[in-house]
């Protein structure tokens, strides 16, 4: 389980737009890369590229090499919903199931894809998951409920088990706490230490003391200028990005003169 | 006072600050003094002699009396939006006479026909009194479903692709362009192409149920179309992204996470597109024909129905009329009851197929 990626000269396009510019980075396994930068810099954009949830959008494509553990995701044999499998994501805004209940949002994953499993296995994913989450304690007296039920912090702790219920080998979150309050942020924060240990977690933030907190390696990304592509500007081990940086860009930005 | 204070450049209002704040209103039961008086005065106005239509005017004219007293005591803004109420609600009123007209029309000459023997006999060997609408009760009922089993799939389909896979294609453009000129066809059209599409098969003066369902699903598809469309834009693209991210194929993703959610408002919407065919009968007469007898087999020979019974009803009642007449009217109430059913239906589907936790 966990596996590093490593991405070589990407570059990200929206139809004839090119929207991240030559992007080289190494994400290792079992740690929390962070990705900071101004908006519409491309981190999100980047993110989604990771596990091809960038081609969802029409017109969307890449150039380059995305490698999972020496496997180029955007092989020609690749399959990108076996991509996704293994590469799960977290949304902005947490996005559960509004027709399911709490127990059916956790195993999604398996039901959405008609897998046959024994009643006591689907029990023993959805509490494991639940409990990787950090929300067992909370809902175990309500499964039944729906999804939509919970506050907006057990909402995304929700989808984060939901996530990691299918057993991904990588988790990619996009913002995961911009939408809620101080204490189910640190909550999720927590949880992203304790996730740390088996999985390979990049996340996107705005939020610089965050990404302080939890991640190992930071990534900044800016725009080199109006209407230009984002590119990625500096990476490192965050102590040094936030102590040391080597672009002057990137100490403006993290001292908060911009962006 | 509502008038607006403008005081001049650097200096400030004489007017304390809780005289600024306050305005001047109307006793909080006018607006229902004003109306119970227009009332009175309609009805005044009719027992002295007045014609109804005359006194439901002059109680109009009464209720502008409203707008006036506010002006006086409120000013300007209130008045005007005291005249816009009054202007609105009477629309609304207007509105409902032509809906209480009918439903008063219908009811008071239908109810009276309803009977265990209206619905239970066809009017085969009936001349006169008695018989009953049986048979076009069942021919409506089954061209109707059998055009809604021909529309839906259609009508469904055609809306997954516009929303999940031609999304502002050329494609998508025309095919939506193609819908919308579809839902003007006259229904005279679409009966007049199934009867050429059925006379291609078998030959002229061709008389079938079915034709009507193909005549009436060419009506009913655009509409299915374009309110399953809407449905299915209204589910938010995180849940479709949610579903991908989880792995899951974007089939699935359409049947088990697009359709459920927006599984409330495509039963709304079909049942809408049925209630908008079923009291259609210029494409029925052409191709469904009419008949006496009850017939089950939508694949062979003429088929009464609710509309074309109540039509030909009125048009050929025979000797004496007056039997024939009451049945139209029958007829006219059971078409109404059926479409206020099929309403109630879909509401229920709304109400327990909605995402749980939005009731």
């Amino acid at each position: 389980m966990a596996k590093s990626i490593d991405v070589s000269d990407l570059n990200i396009y929206y139809g004839d737009f090119l929207a991240v510019e030559d992007v080289t980075i190494d994400i290792p396994a079992r740690s929390v890369t962070a990705f900071i930068g101004p908006s519409g810099c491309g981190k999100s954009t980047f993110l989604r590229s990771l596990n091809r949830m960038h081609e969802v959008i029409p017109n969307a494509r890449v150039e380059g090499k995305v490698l999972i553990d020496g496997q180029d995701l955007y092989g020609d044999e690749m399959d990108p919903v076996n991509v996704r499998r293994t590469i799960g994501m977290v949304f902005q805004r947490p996005n559960p199931f509004p027709t399911m209940s709490i127990y059916d949002n956790v195993i999604a994953g398996q039901k959405l894809n008609s897998k046959r499993m024994k009643k006591a296995d689907s029990d023993a994913i959805v509490e494991r998951s639940l409990r990787r989450a950090g929300l067992w304690a909370e809902v175990k007296d309500r499964l039944n409920r729906p999804g939509s039920s919970l506050s907006g912090g057990q909402q995304q702790r929700l989808c984060i088990a939901r996530a990691i219920s299918v057993e991904p080998e990588v988790l990619l979150m996009d913002e995961p706490c911009s939408a809620l309050d101080p204490i189910s942020t640190s909550a999720i924060e927590d949880l992203i230490h304790e996730l740390k240990s088996e999985y390979t977690i990049v996340i996107v933030t705005h939020n610089m003391q965050q990404a302080a907190r939890v991640s190992d390696d930071t990534a900044f990304f800016n725009l080199s200028g109006v209407g230009k592509p984002g590119r990625l500007v500096e990476t490192g081990r965050t102590e040094k990005i936030f102590s040391n940086p080597e672009d002057p860009a990137t100490e403006a930005y993290i001292q908060g003169r911009f962006g | 006072m509502s008038t607006v204070v403008t005081p001049e450049p650097g200096t400030r209002p004489e007017t304390s600050l809780a005289d600024q704040l306050r305005g001047r209103s109307l006793p909080a039961g006018a607006a229902r003094v004003v109306v119970g008086v227009a009332l009175a005065t309609a009805v005044l106005a009719y027992v002295v002699g007045a014609s109804p239509v005359q006194a439901v005017l002059l109680a109009w004219v009464v209720t502008l009396a409203l707008p006036v007293w506010s002006y006086a005591v409120e000013g300007r803004r209130k008045a005007v939006d005291r005249l816009v109420t009054v202007l609105v609600s009477s629309a609304f009123v207007l509105a409902l006479f032509p809906l209480a007209s009918i439903l008063w029309t219908v009811i008071s000459k239908g109810a009276p026909v309803l009977s265990a023997e209206f619905f239970t006999y066809s009017m085969r060997n009936v001349v006169g009194e008695g018989g009953g609408i049986y048979h076009a009760l069942i021919g409506t009922l089954l061209i109707t479903g059998a055009a809604t089993v021909i529309s839906v799939p259609i009508g469904l389909l055609t809306a997954i692709y516009l929303v999940e896979y031609g999304a502002g294609g050329r494609m998508a453009r025309w095919i939506r362009f193609l819908v919308d000129v579809m839902t003007g066809i006259p229904s005279i059209v679409a009966g007049l192409f199934a009867y050429a599409l059925f006379v291609l098969f078998f030959g002229e003066g061709v008389r079938m149920g079915i034709g009507g369902s193909v005549a009436l699903s060419v009506l009913m598809v655009p509409v299915v179309v374009r309110s399953c469309e809407e449905m299915l834009k209204l589910v938010p693209n995180e849940l479709r992204e949610a579903s991908y991210a989880l792995g899951v194929p974007k089939w699935r993703t359409i049947t088990k996470v697009v359709l459920p959610t927006s599984l409330a408002g495509i039963v709304t919407g079909i049942t809408l597109a049925i209630a908008r065919v079923i009291g259609e009968t210029a494409p029925l007469l052409i191709i469904a024909g009419m008949t006496d007898s009850v017939n089950f087999n939508l694949f062979d020979g003429r088929m009464a129905t609710l509309p074309v019974f109540a039509y030909t009803s009125i048009r050929n009642p025979g000797v004496p009329p007056e039997f024939a007449l009451e049945r139209a009217w029958g007829a006219a109430l059971v078409l109404l009851i059926i479409v206020m059913l099929l309403n109630l239906a879909a509401r229920l589907v709304s109400y327990f197929f909605s995402p749980k936790g939005e009731r």
